[in-house]
């Protein structure tokens, strides 16, 4: 066996846990706390791509341009939830799902005519484009290490933010009692605002940390929002640390099932037979293992202990 | 009686419109009427099967597109390898053969990721519904041998009895023979004492079940039959428009199915219909007049959501109906 190609995947599975767990970890706290589902979360990813794309170009400098276009993500998500999601909170789920379907199309299309049909490279600094020979045989473009690091270190300030701060401490207690919390004199209505900015900022993060590699493109948020949903499901829906380990395990599997699902296979049927299956079965992986932990446990993993 | 409510009039003229129109416009030359048509209907049958679970249940299923997915491969694989061989066991032109496969698949489908999701309620139910078409949609981007993203030709039409589907008056009549007896069965279904459990889990789930209703099972069979008929439009779209591809069930075609039944007036026997006529008509009307028809679109959406609750079935309703 490969070691060093079973590294490398590894760490590729690790990237797109921890952007996953970047997308949902906002998914999951506006969840937990608004009882609200975006399904337009995917589109803000998107507009951080796009926003980091422009400003990259304006401003010559990728990471400065990621530190302008977090704010800016952040005011477009004030914008969603002061528009389009404050008005359907006292509604249900069905309302908001298709009130933010409404806003996917929306978003989709002005990002069109602002940015034009095609996708959108950017360009990397110079001491970022090169890779870095971590050991015998394991070369690893640098870039994907700083993606690895910023996703584990904002997972680490998320949960610092959430558990060790008044502000986490609020948005714990507006996920359990909402009621009570705007009765103790708390303004609950700049509360939601500020999480909502939030869970926007996380997003267009991740969409800006995936552009160097895929490009900014017009439906990119349409694929990972799906993948995050499954990470929420499977983590427990409002759970923090659920979405983490949630996301990383789907991000290993969905890797590690692409690369090695054939080799699995060819051990117990024949080689064509192995080849024919093998790219069905790991495109349907982790909605068969989504599928498994239901089964065993509907509420996901790591259910929230008070809803 | 029947006739005596507004919306049930309403409900006759429009199904009456909806019939001969297409027909005569057809006949004064303009084909491209009746495509609409047999389109907008095919989609109504989609609908009327999400409002069973989605309307009188309360189930939010946000992947109905798959079973309209299941259903057009049904058609499609059938043909291909009667055509290029292999799989021998398929290989078919026989419509009545392939609906049985469409069907019967899309009830299995309904029935195992049904037996999942519904164990489930709330937020998880639409998004592990949407997961699990999400599932299917993959599955056939996988599949490189039916053409995968490019999609398939389904190189002739489904062999049936009586009708010739490749004219086109005769598969419009067909669909809008099924989409009267598919609205006929919900109707049925929904004043059964089947139907008035399933209502009432709507209602108060807790009450029922206290009751001595198993209203799991009755949920489940619901979500089979609703599967089922979605899985027979899906039939019929592929015999349509002779080609099929993973894009027609993608999940932004769930939801479309949704906002479908939702802007006509879910839990109305008509609402489904009149959703996917409006739908589909202010859909052929934006599109031609700009690309980036998407955002009236969009904001035409919230703003139902936002403001027109109840659907056009509501307003037609007026007061006091």
């Amino acid at each position: 066996m490969d070691y060093a190609l079973l590294f490398i995947q590894t760490l590729n599975g690790l990237q797109l846990g921890l952007l996953l767990f970047l997308v949902a970890s906002g998914l999951t706290l506006v969840f937990g706390i608004l009882d609200f589902v975006n399904l337009a979360h995917g589109s803000l990813y998107m507009l951080g791509a796009f926003i980091c794309a422009s400003l990259t170009f304006l401003l010559g400098n990728f990471l400065v341009a990621v530190v302008v276009a977090l704010p800016l993500t952040g005011v477009i998500g004030y914008l969603v939830e002061r528009f389009i999601a404050r008005p359907l909170y006292a509604r249900d789920h069905l309302d908001h799902v298709l009130g933010t379907f409404g806003l996917i199309l929306v978003l989709d299309t002005l990002t069109h005519l602002i940015w034009g049909p095609a996708g959108i490279a950017i360009p990397l600094p110079v001491w970022l484009d090169g890779q870095v020979n971590l050991f015998e045989g394991v070369v690893v473009p640098i870039y994907r290490l700083l993606i690895i690091v910023t996703g584990l270190a904002t997972a680490a300030g998320l949960f610092w933010l959430v558990n060790y701060t008044r502000l986490g401490m609020l948005i714990r207690a507006g996920a359990s009692n909402r009621t009570m919390v705007a009765a103790l004199g708390i303004d609950i209505q700049t509360l939601f605002a500020l999480v909502f900015a939030l869970g926007a900022m996380l997003a267009g993060l991740a969409g800006m940390l995936i552009a160097p590699i895929s490009e900014a493109s017009i439906g990119m948020g349409n694929n990972i929002i799906i993948t995050a949903f499954v990470v929420i499901i499977v983590g427990g829906i409002g759970s923090m640390k659920g979405a983490f380990i949630a996301a990383l395990v789907i991000g290993l599997i969905d890797t590690l099932g692409r690369s090695y699902i054939d080799d699995a296979f060819k051990l117990f049927m024949p080689s064509d037979a192995a080849e024919t299956s093998a790219p069905a079965v790991s495109a349907m992986l982790i909605y068969i293992i989504m599928a498994v932990i239901l089964a065993v446990r509907p509420q996901g993993l790591f259910p929230p202990k008070v809803r | 009686m029947f006739l005596t409510k507004r919306s049930s009039r309403i409900t006759l003229v429009v199904m009456a419109l909806l019939l001969v129109m297409p027909v005569v416009f057809y006949n004064t030359g303009n084909e491209f009427y009746l495509d609409l048509a047999t389109r907008l209907v095919i989609l109504g049958i989609a609908a009327v099967s999400l409002n069973l679970v989605l309307g009188y249940g309360g189930l939010v299923s946000f992947g109905h597109a798959a079973y309209i997915g299941i259903g057009s491969y049904a058609v499609g694989i059938p043909v291909y390898h009667e055509f290029y061989g292999g799989f021998e066991s398929v290989a078919s032109t026989n419509g009545l053969f392939q609906i049985g496969l469409a069907v019967g698949l899309s009830a299995l489908f309904a029935l195992i990721t049904g037996a999942i999701s519904l164990r489930t309620k709330g937020v998880y139910f639409i998004m592990i519904t949407m997961a699990f078409a999400q599932m299917v949609y993959y599955l056939f981007l996988s599949l490189d041998e039916y053409g995968g993203d490019d999609g398939l030709v389904i190189e002739m039409r489904s062999q049936l009895p009586l009708v010739d589907l490749d004219n086109p008056i005769e598969l419009f009549l067909l669909c809008y023979v099924s989409l009267a007896i598919s609205m006929l069965i919900v109707r049925t279904i929904i004043h059964s004492r089947f139907g008035m459990v399933l209502q009432g889990a709507k209602g108060n789930n807790e009450r029922l079940i206290t009751l001595g209703y198993n209203t799991y099972l009755y949920r489940l069979t619901a979500y089979v039959i609703s599967g089922a008929m979605c899985g027979f439009a899906g039939a019929l779209m592929g015999n349509f428009s002779s080609f099929i591809s993973p894009e027609m069930m993608g999940w932004s075609r769930s939801g479309e199915l949704m906002f479908m039944v939702i802007l006509g007036g879910a839990a109305t026997t008509m609402g489904p219909v009149f959703g996917s006529i409006a739908f589909i008509l202010v859909e052929e009307v934006l599109s031609s007049l700009t690309i980036y028809w998407h955002l009236p679109f969009g904001l035409m959406l919230i703003g139902v959501v936002l403001f027109a609750r109840g659907g056009l079935m509501g307003i037609l309703r007026g007061k006091g109906d």
